[in-house]
């Protein structure tokens, strides 16, 4: 379904932020990126939205490279995927719900369907009862649910969250990996970027393990090596 | 079937169109409002630019009067022998008539002539006396000839010179033409009002210019700060027309809310100056102008304003749709 033929990142001083970077993603699974910071997880993950470019080599999905579509199926191949940033970058202006319908009205949903799916995924992360409340009035965790009930809402194929627990309490955390196992039993690709072990350990899934920009281990068998 | 197949897909295009629609003024409106404090920054700014537009208007349209009336006040004057028949008088009259540089001819016959003479010296009893004592009538008739444009007065004087003027009768009837005697007095009118016309549209043109900048840099900085938004509306997968669309109207309301208010504040600006611009430009003021083309007006600082928050608003967000 996904596959990394080989791709580097070089920026401008020559330093590389990903080295010969291959490896393929099979529809269903759960793959769980590690990795120090710097290591290349983050760039992985925008090269895969393709918000940045390779340098070098080509990410392929479902036989297409991404970085060869025009901007309307660009736009379309993004609507595929859920994203939860590091940086979460909710919309400022919307509350919660505007910020989950915003991703529902730009895949074309009707009034209807936002109006059912969004209170629903907003109590699937526990925050019906603030979704009036704008980012800035939302604590940190709060803030990161919002973001992974927006990538949730239109059933992508794939989710990419990166790190998406950093900002979550334990229980939070448990709460919200068993909601991404949940999305993967049903046949969406889950790949998210943690340096949580637990998280890793709960997920039992792929363990891609990242250093200085290359893949120095990729496990099936769902062990957190660093 | 295929008909009704093409045709469902027509409706449901049309019914996505609409919605898209809907929802792009919708989250125009709330950017709007909860952007408050950027909103009020930016329609201010623009009403500082419709605000000099609307005067500019109201200059030019100052200008274009007191330029209208010394114009109006330069002629010349044709002055034929007393003897010079009426009709090729009159000849010469048509002829001018037709020249496109003549806005008009006047024909003051040797009566006339002599009766507005006796009027202008109604309090000179010696003059009077002394025109009883000849007799006679011993003024010429005359033709009082206004140019559409004062620098086309040399051509008529040319004219009346040349021998086409008097073909029908080689006789030459004209006295005297007043064009000769006050050719530097018409030249120099002539040179200050192509002046005042060049530098008035230079300063329009350099104003107009000005403003537009401010108002594109101040709608700017206003998207500047959705920068990362608009990224994100980007990642999320939407096309560029729907994140665009929102930021236009809104640039379509600072600008439909700066002209409202432009023309709010020029009211009693005008009710003020008014008086004075009548004393000052003679026959023109600016608040019976303002009230009398308020329709004009309207269209056009409510539309000048409208078009330059669309327009920038889209130029602006253009700049950020590169993710």
């Amino acid at each position: 379904m996904i596959y990394f033929d080989n791709i580097s990142k070089i920026y401008s001083e020559g330093r590389f932020a990903l080295e010969n970077v291959s490896f393929s993603i099979a529809p269903g699974e759960f793959v769980s990126i590690v990795g120090h910071s710097g290591a290349g997880k983050t760039t992985l993950l925008r090269m895969l939205l393709a918000e940045e470019r390779p340098s070098e080599g080509s990410v392929f999905f479902e036989s297409t490279d991404i970085n060869s579509l025009d901007k309307r199926l660009l736009n379309n191949y993004r609507r595929r995927i859920g994203s939860i940033f590091q940086d979460l970058r909710l919309l400022p202006y919307k509350t919660a719900y505007e910020n989950i319908a915003f991703a529902m009205e730009v895949a074309g949903k009707s009034d209807d369907e936002i109006e059912s799916d969004v209170p629903y995924v907003l109590d699937l992360v526990n925050l019906e009862d603030k979704m009036c409340r704008f980012p800035h009035e939302l604590s940190g965790g709060e803030r990161q649910r919002v973001a992974i009930a927006r990538a949730i809402v239109n059933q992508p194929d794939i989710i990419l969250a990166d790190e998406p627990t950093g900002n979550l309490d334990p229980i939070n955390t448990y709460e919200i990996v068993q909601i991404f196992k949940k999305i993967n039993e049903l046949g969406t690709v889950v790949i998210l970027t943690t340096h949580n072990k637990g998280v890793v350990d709960s997920v039992e899934g792929r363990v891609i393990t990242m250093d200085k920009g290359r893949v120095v281990r990729d496990d099936p068998s769902g062990q957190y090596v660093l | 079937m295929m008909t009704r197949q093409v045709s469902t897909f027509f409706k449901l295009k049309k019914f996505i169109m609409w919605t898209d629609i809907k929802r792009i003024i919708k989250s125009g409106f709330v950017n709007f409002w909860r952007n408050s404090f950027v909103s009020l920054a930016s329609i201010l700014v623009m009403t500082v630019t419709l605000f000099v537009l609307g005067s500019l208007l109201f200059v030019g349209v100052m200008l274009e009067s007191s330029l209208a009336q010394i114009k109006d006040k330069v002629d010349i004057n044709v002055y034929f022998v007393t003897e010079a028949p009426e009709e090729e008088i009159l000849t010469l009259k048509t002829s001018l008539e037709t020249l496109p540089e003549v806005r008009s001819v006047e024909y003051v016959s040797r009566t006339d002539a002599l009766e507005r003479f006796k009027t202008r010296h109604e309090n000179d009893q010696l003059t009077l006396q002394a025109l009883e004592e000849l007799g006679e009538n011993p003024l010429g008739a005359n033709l009082n000839i206004k140019a559409v444009e004062t620098s086309q007065y040399k051509g008529i004087a040319a004219f009346l010179q040349s021998d086409s003027a008097l073909a029908q009768d080689k006789t030459n009837i004209i006295d005297k033409v007043n064009y000769f005697q006050n050719k530097a007095a018409i030249d120099n009118l002539t040179k200050i009002i192509e002046s005042s016309e060049t530098f008035g549209f230079l300063v329009t043109i350099i104003l107009v210019i000005a403003t537009v900048i401010i108002t594109f840099n101040t709608v700017r900085l206003a998207i500047y700060t959705s920068k990362d938004e608009i990224a994100v509306m980007q990642l999320v997968g939407a096309n560029n027309s729907y994140i665009r669309g929102p930021f236009v109207f809104e640039g379509i309301l600072y600008g439909a809310a700066a002209g409202f208010l432009t023309l709010i504040f020029l009211y009693p600006l005008t009710i003020w100056l008014g008086p004075v611009t009548e004393r000052f430009f003679g026959n023109i003021n600016i608040f019976t102008y303002f009230v009398g083309n308020f329709g004009r007006i309207f269209v056009i600082i409510v539309g000048s304003g409208i078009i330059l928050g669309a327009i920038s608003s889209f130029l602006a967000v253009r700049k950020y749709l590169k993710v």
